[in-house]
């Protein structure tokens, strides 16, 4: 149980980051996670007053707030037509409705937590965190940013590339955590793939020996599968073997990238 | 700390501790059809309306719902008796601890999508869990319920 002696609604994100500063103290996104924790801290500090909670659109960018809720990404028609659906393929299957209607983007990404859909189509994306004191990074470098940066996560970028993208994930149960994610996004012969619910955190990978470079057809997105899967490092938890996550994981690669290939045909 | 909020339609000011749960807030108010469930988020028991939209309230601070507008199943009761009857009519609930969440939640998907396909209805309620039934009892009486909304705007008669 998370216990606190102050609760803070930041008028700035420069008090927001002041009060950061202090180990004690605590950033909320929805405080799903947080509130499972057993910790005393001394004061969370609320950013819904700061307008991050909402989703701007400009020629360049989808500029999102922190704040904004995982139902509002799920349920966004210019996010959903920009990803041709994987958005709300991405979010639908988090616990529910009332879950994702508290679920913050901000506190998702921020986390970097292994069983994380939203990072998984996110790495995908290409898409980039704006910190209030660091500035711009990209997330796959801020996987690697030290937690012990108490910065604030203000915005979430996703730069429109004319990306086009696939997410797939295998669960036990609906609405568990998934026991692999695969996200796969392609920009001309440009793809990245991206495996999730390791169960380490997402991490990307290239088309190192263009396996697609010649196009995707059954045989070539096999073998990119296959060469994922021989990349990527798995582990084991209550959900999966280490060894089926690695049988899976040739699974769901070969079909994103099919279905990328069938996706591409149809615009 | 002090707090200011609607309930159920009615300003109500109350002075709470920082890390008080909306949950245990408006149970203390007297909504006790808001239920503590699993704790971790899961269930679906404690759903409320929070400026019209349902969220776990054993997961919101009742601080951070300070000058919102949150509706229980209490202030509900007349929105909430046109479909009841035709879930009870299908046997959907044996213990009816989930009932009031699952309430709360089919009001707020019939809001946003008046005609839902089953489809829609199991997406839409996939966050409400039920120990007892396989849910398929609930989806029955939601569908028993729409086909007969469906037929009183049809021919005026619902049958």
């Amino acid at each position: 149980m998370l216990s606190f002696n102050q609760y803070v609604r930041a008028r700035s994100l420069e008090e927001a980051y002041t009060l950061c500063q202090k180990k004690r103290n605590v950033v909320l996104g929805g405080m799903l996670w947080l509130k499972m924790q057993r910790r005393s801290v001394g004061t969370v500090i609320d950013l819904c007053n700061l307008g991050l909670d909402q989703i701007e659109e400009t020629p360049e960018a989808y500029r999102i707030g922190a704040m904004v809720s995982l139902r509002e990404l799920e349920t966004h028609e210019g996010l959903n037509a920009f990803t041709q659906g994987a958005m709300a393929e991405a979010l639908k299957d988090i616990v529910g409705v009332q879950f994702r209607n508290v679920a913050t983007l901000g506190g998702s990404i921020y986390g970097r937590f292994g069983f994380s859909d939203v990072l998984t189509l996110f790495l995908a994306l290409d898409a980039k965190v704006e910190l209030y004191h660091a500035g711009i990074l990209s997330v796959e470098e801020f996987l690697n940013y030290p937690r012990t940066e108490r910065d604030i996560l203000a915005h979430v970028l996703i730069p429109k590339e004319g990306r086009r993208t696939v997410y797939l994930s295998m669960r036990n149960t609906a609405t568990d955590f998934p026991v692999l994610t695969c996200a796969l996004s392609g920009q001309g012969n440009q793809y990245r793939c991206v495996v999730g619910a390791r169960p380490k955190p997402a991490k990307v990978y290239a088309d190192e020996k263009g396996n697609l470079a010649e196009g995707i057809n059954p045989e070539s997105a096999a073998a990119f599968a296959k060469d994922v899967a021989a990349r990527a490092e798995f582990g084991s938890n209550l959900r999966g073997s280490a060894a089926y996550r690695e049988k899976l994981c040739e699974v769901l690669v070969r079909r994103a990238a099919l279905a990328l290939a069938e996706e591409s045909e149809w615009r | 700390m002090e707090i200011k909020l609607t309930l159920n339609g009615k300003a109500v000011a109350a002075a709470v501790e920082p890390d008080l749960l909306l949950l245990d807030f408006v149970r203390a108010q007297g909504c006790y059809s808001v239920k503590r469930g699993c704790e971790t988020a899961n269930c679906g028991l404690c759903t409320v309306l929070m400026d019209g939209k349902p969220v776990l309230s054993c997961s919101v601070l009742a601080a951070r719902a300070s000058g919102h507008e949150i509706w229980t199943l209490e202030g509900l009761q007349e929105e909430a008796e046109e479909f009841v009857g035709f879930i009870a009519d299908q046997g959907a609930e044996q213990c009816g601890f989930c009932n009031p969440g699952f309430v709360m939640n089919t009001i707020a998907l019939l809001r946003e999508n008046p005609e839902p396909s089953d489809e829609e209805i199991k997406a839409f309620l996939s966050g409400n869990l039920c120990r007892c039934s396989g849910y398929e009892g609930q989806l029955r009486g939601i569908r028993a319920y729409l086909d007969w909304k469906k037929g009183v705007r049809e021919d005026g008669t619902g049958l």
